[in-house]
């Protein structure tokens, strides 16, 4: 409608304000920040600089980045690997059983997070639960430190981040229509080139969706690394917060997040790329 | 065959989601002071939760702040929603984006870009900071939620009410409102739920005035295993899941008799 | 207020979308209380028209008249239009008095009246029993009703509906045609009905608007727009036709020509039109205008019957003539020889009642 209703302009003028204080303004401050120097009690200066941009590559930091990346990276292999097959079988299951399965999904997800990976740590710890059922079963004679390890962060970012892997996906192959399967089994392909020629292609964007769910947040959820890494497995989040709560390097911590935007830049394009591949296939009609 | 090692795989992950939980559960009645030795039933832990002042005012402090973030978000959300759908304006790409935006970006991402905010505009880091930083991340949650069930019906039900001869706030009050109101609710506890469980945002913008309960038990876990937390973690998961199942019940009941 | 008996009037109204233009500039009249209806193909701008003088859409030029008052930049609400929308509407929240009520409450009348007037309204479409269900508990001919009692609770000017009936199956769709005649009859209030469905048009309208791709093609009376169609869009679309190809070959005198049809010279009565000799034309012929003769008659265009289906009241047929074009002829039966038929692969020729022809300059 055209016509202007003075609810219609003050809706307009609230939404629009706020995204533009709260979002649009800070995220300029962030990026412009990041080009500037440190300042003990202005927090930045001029003159303008990529040093903040050359210091993520020096060793001490590009160290840290890659490990932080390299354990996302696992962490998000290992809720596909998970994910994937546990999707494509609530799909399978009768419509009216699968609200159920999905909603036992959901769940833990309303735990809070922290708790969660509080969780985790007691089933990890020297004296806890895994380490005395290994023992018990005689697998092992000692217990396992396993707590304050890499395997801890990444365990515990699985823990927490599996449903956001599940969801995107079980919506796909919730859409993948199943007589294409079997217009597939038809026409004489097996189960495994089904699955590569036609399941995998069609469910790609649910993958991307996914591991953009989870491979962000395996980056920035500082406190569990925090509570189940300690001092040596430290994540992205974990330098921002550094740089900007404890060392008040604001623009090196702006540059740090940057980098996790670009990521995510990164990620979205091949979103987009991949449901655009799906659409010019003309393979729309089985996700419509 | 492949059906059985479909359930047996199911419920291996299923067992993969609880067993933390069930775990910390049992151990919240633990009665034995070693947090990883059973020693028989008790409710110690719940006990000592009640003497935990400052426990028990980060409690009431997250919950006032989730309330109010939750029913702030709601209403700005809903009213962008509407706006979105129902308005033609300028730079609705830009719009669209930027909610995009602030629904995929990293929560430490936003954190800092809010920080930066509060520090140069001078505003005092405490209630009023977590409360615009809460709102501004789950605002693109509710949209959706809501925008979601604005384009799933009918539009020519509001051009009845206009045509019937209702103004536009008049119509929205006596029609779209009932119309979307199960999506507003489901907005509402969402907003509810990611506000209260937020720790990274939080972390960032909190100060020293108003300590809010995930930063509390921050602070407990970090150190080391407190079985208390056992058992504030037990009265969380009960309350979410009352929640949950109270909201279920009420837009089930509203679907049946809408009347 | 009653000048010349017009109620609404479009002067040189236009809308585009998005650059596209769906209605050209578009001049209308509608009189007090005639049952007047728009019909077109989906896509010819009627749809439009309607949202339009419901004030759902804004024009971007013209003006929209009411009791010679400009509406076009009044709101929906403060229009006394009120509209019968193609989906019904209805507010699921609401029971079926709730919606009758609503626009009376968003009038702020008071409690009484309301009552009053929804109860009267619900009798006016028969619904009286039903005040308190929800409309998902309503078939889809009560929803209609509850849909046309809500509007016309209000005592609109002018009622729009917007192909009110197309979601209907045909019996019900017939009987609704019915009614709708009726409650116009008895509220007196102006109907204008948009349908695709010519048969609909013409059996329930005192005037058709005939339109086609964003502009009025026509207007009359529904005889008028059947038997003196002014295109051949118009003779296409309302009713089935046989369009022949003509030539006029002689011109006898002002009332007398003869044209070149189908290889042969046949005479014509033209009343007073003026030809030129070689003149190319449509010579339209309407199936029931056509006979079918046993191939031995002396008149009539020699074909072959390939097609024959009795519809009760008629036998239709088509016919294919030796040039190779096909016609189709629909007979009443013959009450005096009800066994006469024509076989399929009968050769017949085709004649038709003199003066029933009716002549188009061609389009190309």
């Amino acid at each position: 409608m055209k016509t202007r209703t003075p609810f219609k302009t003050a809706v307009l003028t609230v939404t629009w304000g706020w995204m533009i204080i709260f979002v649009l303004l800070p995220n300029l401050l962030v990026f412009s920040s990041s080009f500037l120097q440190r300042d003990e009690l202005e927090f930045v200066r001029l003159p303008v600089t990529l040093e903040n941009y050359t210091r993520l590559l020096d060793p001490l930091y590009g160290g840290v980045m890659l490990h932080s990346l390299w354990m996302a990276a696992v962490t998000t292999v290992v809720c596909l690997l998970l994910g994937y097959p546990f999707a494509f079988a609530v799909s399978r299951f009768p419509a009216r059983l699968k609200p159920l399965l999905i909603f036992l999904v959901i769940v833990p997800f309303w735990t809070n997070s922290l708790v969660r990976t509080y969780a985790m740590k007691l089933l990890l710890s020297t004296n806890g639960i895994v380490n005395d059922l290994l023992i018990t079963i005689g697998l092992i004679d000692e217990p396992l430190r396993m707590l304050y390890t890499e395997g801890a962060v990444i365990a515990g970012l699985v823990y927490i981040l599996l449903p956001f892997m599940i969801l995107p996906l079980y919506a796909v192959f919730e859409q993948l229509r199943r007589d294409l399967l079997e217009a597939s089994y038809d026409l004489g392909a097996g189960r495994w080139e089904t699955f590569v020629r036609v399941v995998l292609p069609l469910t790609l964007p649910g993958v991307i969706a996914g591991c953009l769910l989870v491979m962000l947040p395996a980056m920035g959820m500082f406190f569990t690394a925090d509570v189940l890494g300690g001092a040596k497995n430290l994540l992205v989040g974990n330098i921002i917060k550094n740089q900007f709560l404890d060392a008040r390097d604001w623009p090196f911590g702006a540059a740090a997040s940057l980098m996790l935007t670009i990521v995510m830049a990164l990620l979205l394009l091949a979103y987009y790329r991949s449901v655009k591949l799906i659409r010019r296939r003309g393979n729309d009609v089985a996700l419509a | 065959m492949w059906r059985w090692l479909r359930h047996a795989y199911l419920w291996l992950v299923y067992f993969l989601l609880y067993a933390p939980i069930v775990v910390l559960i049992v151990y919240s009645f633990n009665a034995s002071k070693n947090p990883y030795r059973w020693g028989g039933f008790s409710l110690d832990w719940y006990a000592r939760l009640l003497d935990n002042d400052l426990l028990l005012r980060a409690a009431g402090n997250s919950l006032l702040l989730a309330v109010c973030a939750a029913t702030l978000t709601t209403l700005i959300g809903t009213l962008t929603a509407i706006a979105l759908q129902r308005y033609r304006f300028r730079g609705k790409a830009l719009f669209n984006g930027m909610l995009f935006v602030v629904m995929m970006s990293p929560d430490i991402v936003l954190a800092i870009s809010l920080l930066t905010l509060f520090i140069l505009a001078g505003v005092q880091l405490g209630f009023i900071s977590l409360l615009l930083a809460h709102i501004t991340f789950c605002l693109p949650f509710v949209v959706v939620t809501v925008y979601s069930r604005l384009v799933g019906f009918n539009p020519q039900i509001l051009e009845a009410a206009r045509d019937l001869g209702a103004g536009e706030f008049h119509m929205v009050r006596t029609v779209l409102l009932p119309i979307i109101f199960p999506a507003v609710l489901a907005g509402w506890l969402l907003g509810f739920t990611l506000s209260i469980d937020d720790v990274v945002v939080s972390t960032f913008v909190t100060g020293p005035t108003f300590e809010i309960l995930p930063l509390r038990i921050y602070s407990m876990v970090r150190l080391g295993i407190r079985p208390e937390v056992n058992a504030l973690a037990t009265v969380l998961l009960a309350l979410s899941l009352i929640a949950l199942a109270l909201s279920h019940f009420l837009l089930a009941k509203r679907e049946g008799n809408p009347a | 207020m009653e000048n010349n008996n017009k109620l609404l009037q479009l002067r040189g109204v236009s809308k585009s979308f998005g650059g596209k233009q769906v209605l050209a500039p578009t001049d209308l009249e509608i009189r007090h209380g005639e049952f007047i209806t728009l019909l077109g193909p989906s896509g010819c701008g009627k749809t439009t028209l309607l949202r339009l003088i419901g004030g759902f859409e804004q024009p971007d030029s013209g003006s929209i008249l009411l009791d010679g008052i400009d509406i076009a930049g009044l709101p929906p609400n403060e229009r006394p239009v009120n509209t019968v929308f193609q989906s019904y509407a209805l507010v699921p929240h609401m029971n079926v008095f709730d919606n009758v009520a609503y626009g009376l409450r968003a009038e702020r009348r008071p409690r009484e009246e309301i009552a009053a007037r929804v109860r009267e309204a619900l009798a006016v479409v028969q619904l009286q029993e039903l005040a308190a269900r929800r409309p998902d508990q309503l078939s889809g001919g009560q929803q209609q009703r509850v849909a046309i009692a809500r509007a016309v609770v209000k005592r609109p000017r002018l009622l729009l509906l917007d192909e009110p009936l197309s979601a209907l199956d045909y019996k019900l769709r017939k009987q609704m045609q019915y009614e709708l005649k009726r409650i116009q009859r008895e509220l007196g209030i102006t109907f204008l009905f948009v349908t695709h469905d010519q048969e609909e048009a013409l059996s329930m309208s005192d005037r058709v608007v005939v339109m086609r791709e964003g502009s009025i093609e026509q207007t009359g009376t529904p005889r008028d727009v059947y038997e003196n169609p002014r295109s051949l869009f118009v003779a296409r679309f309302v009713g089935e036709i046989n369009v022949f190809d003509v030539e006029v070959a002689e011109v006898r005198d002002s009332d007398h020509i003869s044209v070149r049809m189908a290889g042969r010279v046949v005479g014509l009565q033209v009343r007073g039109r003026r030809y030129d000799r070689g003149t190319r034309l449509h010579m339209l012929l309407r199936p029931e205008d056509l006979r079918l003769l046993p191939p031995d008659a002396d008149r009539g265009i020699p074909g072959q019957v390939i097609e024959r289906n009795y519809k009760g009241m008629t036998l239709d047929s088509v016919v294919r003539l030796d040039t190779g074009q096909e016609v189709r002829a629909s007979e009443f039966f013959d009450e005096d020889d009800p066994d006469f038929d024509y076989r399929r692969g009968e050769p017949v020729r085709v004649s038709w009642v003199p003066g029933w022809e009716k002549l188009l300059p061609h389009e190309d």
